[in-house]
């Protein structure tokens, strides 16, 4: 009675949309975690992939396009990373946060000449036939590429880490570098692989704000989803399914509370943000009476001294 | 081909040149940064660098490097203990709100009595929040095997959400015409965290750190305890044959860090900030970790660390201010000054080698 | 070592003040709580010093530095323009207010201004603008407007500014139409672009047609725009992008006049504290040009509102009215008076909801 101004249909197509960026940067970090790398500069990956995403689609008018730039951009930092963290064997939280004001640093002054434009429409894709059925339609099948991409993404990531050689390589070396360096595997370059991944994932949330769900640039437009998604990555017990999962709760979170304050309810607003990271808490509180734990190397760096 | 190869011994030389070594490479790839963006990086340097310290106005400069550098290096010394013996708080940020809250709270309880006792509770009640708040990962990790890292992280967005329903409701000001934000502390004269001495930058949140520097460098260096955080962290399996108990340390150190971040949060509410506000965390935390990083994990190093942190952040200013520099420039120009500390840090631990490619 | 720190914070507190006035070229600074790059609030402050620039040519340098936070990092960036010499500071954010005060006292020669505070001192001035009067407007276009009856109102923190333009947009939609209803979003942030997309989707979801908002970003403009059929207002800046439609108008900050005059009073010397309360007739708040998705009759009703209020002749809280509650507030033809507006914490009678606290 109270809720009867939220229509389901379109409340859970809406969060369909809030969700996918940061599904797209927890999928990324959580193929970095799980070959044993912590990289904290998500944030700095999103917005980098934010305005490089939205100058080119500026430049050329293609959001597809532009959104290839912003997987680069969000790369090409990581790369940053990958080199301090394996390389030169730098810590990877300290760097991680560096990154992140490095990315904010650099993506201000890459946008300023983007405030005020407003970047070519992304079309929907509304699927024949299936768009047409009654509640499913409107909520699955009637959103723009990148929901799809993000979707497929999560199924790829699944079936990669649990059924081919290179996720069981990844995982490997994110347990225990060591044995997997003794077995002859490139633990670095694996594990740079997966940052590159990550950034360029990272960076494909950025755009997906810049272009899409706002769009428009300015400054520090992302405003948390890295860190969020980062909350994620634990919250999913490093499970892609569970990203899914996760990313429409701490997306849905926020939609819900602007629904209901607009059907008129009172609610404490504070109180409900919270909720998300406390239940995340909970998760890892169960999550450890459970075999599924962190990547036992997670944040280690690795050198192969002989 | 270039390779590196462990050093038996951190090199000392390397450990001291290190710094010097990425601050000069940061000199001239931000003078490029600079130049780029069209003003002259010679002036652009020097202001950041020179002007807070010697510059015409160091007078007033000086003693806000002091401000600005006390809490990160009181907090980046709670931090190093526990990075030392392999124990990570990276939610110091959250730690640093609950101590401000905790300890403005006192304080905003006993509003308008004054007594000389309400200062000292305050600054009690912040570092127990603080403590509690790193409790909770602390006991979450021996009772359930959790990790740290993301607990203490996830802990940190709890904070927020608690400060700002805080400033919004049951610390705002009365008398607030219906703003967001708590009284004034500063304008309460017994709750007060004021300059020790006039003019010089000294409040109580300094000589916390500087006691907090000196402790540390006794506890790493002559206590047991330091010694058992030490093993603990360069072989986990050989402390626990030299009888250390692991939970033990988990305590001490999230604890400890956690009441240092929680003190931090108290002085700068009390003090310079003034206020509980929605904004009233700028990131001290985060900043922190990068701040015992920089300094190696070492005291003295934390308390250099700390003060050139503090100088990036004034000079920057100064820099927008004086030449029209964007925000954005100081931020990447912050950003690549840690990365090339990060990167040079290498040496300390590594040789490089040139290497003829091998005959498998 | 003691005596010189003594004797530079005395000349801290007393001397420094001096080294402004040497100059010739009158300085004025500028602080800004968001970056220049904003696109709403701190855009249209720096429009405003682009302004003064322009008027005074070389007469006047400006300074100006973004994005400083609220508290201690405040407190230093207003000290470090006092000491480079700036001979008035404007600081342009509720949240510098205990700031501005505390540097103020510091440096009596140099003046200040902050915006949207309610402190002052014999070298500090307040200056606000009566957005609630462009609020008006938009609630009559919004009262015509409407197809579904439903208003969404993306409000940005409870504090009474908000709270004025909510009762003053609600007062003018019921007027010409009794059968509208408000519904409010608290967003709890002044900017941050995907939640403002995702409250006026709420909104629009749950059947709004006109979307009026009190945060900065232009995400809802871009949201209505993509879901079609929805009007907007531009908030902050003309967000003329988006016109005609979404946008039909826009409420405008428009600091350059003021910024202008009080620069013009510190180099004639005339400068004075005051508290600066200006709406529509003083130029402070624009309205937007009224795009042709309006009809005709709809622009004209709006554009005489526009006219009664510039002209003093019509204020926007005019009895008879009534609290949320159903108590008497104002009497027929009674006016509200400022002290109660500045600190209006109660919504007007019909409007459903609660203000958080």
């Amino acid at each position: 009675m109270v809720f009867g101004s939220i229509d389901p249909t379109l409340l859970l197509a809406s969060l369909m949309v809030a969700a996918t960026p940061i599904l797209f940067a927890a999928l990324g970090e959580l193929v970095v975690e799980r070959a044993g790398v912590l990289n904290l500069g998500v944030e700095g990956m999103m917005i980098t992939g934010a305005i490089c995403g939205f100058a080119v689609a500026v430049n050329t008018g293609s959001p597809l396009v532009g959104f290839v730039a912003a997987a680069a951009g969000g790369a090409v930092l990581a790369l940053l990373f990958a080199l301090l963290t394996q390389y030169a064997l730098a810590n990877q939280v300290a760097s991680g946060l560096a990154l992140t004001l490095f990315g904010l640093g650099l993506s201000a002054l890459l946008g300023q000449g983007y405030v005020g434009i407003k970047p070519p429409r992304t079309p929907k894709l509304d699927i024949p036939l299936l768009s047409d059925i009654p509640f499913f339609g409107r909520v699955l099948f009637s959103h723009d590429l990148m929901v799809y991409l993000g979707l497929a993404l999560v199924v790829a990531v699944w079936a990669m880490l649990k059924y081919t050689r290179a996720g069981l390589i990844l995982r490997a070396v994110g347990e225990n570098h060591e044995a997997a360096h003794a077995l002859g595997y490139k633990v670095v370059r694996i594990r740079v692989l997966a940052i590159l991944f990550g950034g360029a994932c990272a960076g494909l949330g950025g755009a997906y704000i810049s272009l899409i769900r706002v769009p428009q640039w300015t400054e520090g437009m992302t405003a948390g989803a890295g860190w969020i998604a980062l909350a994620l990555v634990v919250f999913a017990s490093w499970k892609a399914g569970r990203v899914l999962l996760g990313a429409w709760l701490f997306g849905g979170v926020t939609v819900l509370q602007l629904n209901l304050q607009a059907a008129g309810l009172a609610i404490p607003v504070e109180y409900l943000s919270m909720s998300p990271y406390l239940i995340t808490i909970l998760v890892l509180v169960i999550m450890a009476r459970d075999k599924s734990r962190a990547p036992a190397s997670l944040g280690r760096s690795f050198h192969a001294s002989q | 081909m270039l390779k590196l190869e462990k050093r038996p011994q951190p090199s000392r030389f390397w450990t001291w040149l290190t710094p010097l070594l990425a601050v000069l490479i940061t000199m001239v790839a931000g003078g490029a940064l600079f130049a780029a963006l069209g003003k002259d990086p010679v002036e652009a340097i020097a202001t950041i660098f020179w002007q807070p310290l010697f510059g015409e106005f160091a007078f007033y400069y000086r003693p806000q490097l002091l401000i600005k550098g006390a809490p990160l290096v009181l907090i980046a010394i709670g931090l190093s203990l526990g990075f030392r013996a392999g124990i990570w708080n990276i939610g110091a940020e959250g730690q640093y709100i609950v101590g401000a809250l905790t300890g403005a709270g006192v304080g905003l309880a006993f509003y308008p009595a004054e007594s000389w006792a309400i200062f000292p509770l305050m600054v009690l009640a912040g570092g127990l929040g603080g403590w509690a708040w790193a409790m909770i990962p602390a006991v979450l990790k021996l009772r359930f095997g959790t990790n740290e890292i993301l607990v203490s992280l996830m802990l940190v967005y709890v904070a927020e959400q608690l400060l700002a329903a805080m400033a919004l409701g049951l610390m705002k000001n009365p008398e607030g015409h219906g703003f967001p934000g708590s009284r004034n502390l500063r304008q309460y004269e017994s709750a007060h965290n004021a300059e020790l001495i006039a003019g010089t930058g000294m409040h109580w949140g300094v000589v916390a750190a500087l006691i907090a520097v000196i402790l540390a460098y006794i506890l790493l260096s002559r206590h047991i305890l330091g010694y058992h955080i030490r093993l603990m962290g360069q072989a986990p399996r050989a402390a626990r044959f030299a009888g250390v108990r692991p939970a033990r340390l988990v305590l001490f150190c999230l604890g400890a860090s956690g009441a240092l971040a929680g003190l931090a949060g108290l002085f700068e509410v009390a003090g310079p900030a003034g206020q509980v506000s929605i904004d009233f965390n700028v990131g001290y935390g985060f900043t922190a970790i990068i701040v015992a990083f920089l300094g190696r994990l070492h005291p003295v190093g934390i308390l250099l660390a700390g003060l050139l942190m503090a100088l990036t952040y004034i000079g920057g200013e100064i820099a927008q201010s004086n030449l029209g520099l964007p925000a954005a420039a100081i931020q990447l120009f912050q950003g690549m000054l840690l990365f090339f500390l990060l990167a040079v840090d290498v040496l300390t631990n590594y040789r490089i080698r040139m290497i003829r490619r091998e005959v498998a | 070592m003691r005596i010189t720190q003594l004797l530079t914070t005395a000349a801290l507190a007393l001397g420094l003040a001096t080294a402004a006035v040497a100059q010739d070229k009158t300085k004025v600074g500028f602080i800004y709580v968001g970056p220049i790059g904003d696109g709403g609030w701190t855009y249209e402050h720096d429009k405003g010093r682009l302004a003064v620039e322009e008027h005074f040519g070389d007469a006047v340098e400006t300074v100006y530095q973004e994005s400083v936070p609220e508290g201690a990092d405040a407190e230093r960036a207003i000290t470090q323009m006092a000491l480079q010499g700036a001979d008035l500071i404007f600081t342009t954010s509720f949240g510098f207010m205990e700031p501005t005060l505390a540097v103020a006292a510091k440096f009596p020669n140099v003046k200040f201004e902050h915006a949207t505070g309610y402190k002052t001192a014999p070298n500090v001035s307040t200056y606000s603008a009566r957005f609630y009067e462009g609020r008006a407007v938009q609630g009559h276009i919004a009262g015509r407007m409407t197809k579904s009856n439903i208003i969404g109102y993306i409000a940005s923190f409870p504090i009474p500014e908000v709270i004025r333009g909510i009762n003053a947009a609600y007062i003018h939609a019921k007027k010409v139409n009794p059968d509208v209803e408000f519904k409010i979003i608290w967003a709890f942030t002044w900017f941050d672009p995907a939640k403002e997309a995702d409250a006026a989707t709420a909104l629009i979801d749950q059947g709004a047609d006109v979307i009026l908002q009190h945060t900065d970003s232009t995400a809802p403009q871009a949201a209505a725009e993509k879901a079609g059929n929805v009007i907007t207002f531009g908030q902050a800046s003309d967000m003329s992008e988006y016109a005609p439609l979404p946008r039909v108008s826009s409420i405008i900050d428009n600091w350059a006049p003021y910024y202008i005059a009080r620069t013009q009073a510190v180099i004639d010397g005339t400068w004075e504290s005051t508290e600066t309360w200006d709406g529509i007739g003083p130029g402070m708040v624009g309205i937007g040009e009224i795009s042709d998705a309006v009809p005709a009759d709809v622009k004209e009703e709006a554009l005489a509102l526009k006219n009664a209020i510039a002209q003093g002749a019509y204020h926007p809280f005019t009895g008879p009215l009534k609290k949320q509650d159903g108590s008497d507030w104002l009497a027929t033809g009674e006016v509200a008076d400022d002290g109660t507006l500045l600190g209006m914490n109660f919504y007007v009678e019909g409007i459903t909801g609660q203000i958080p606290n």
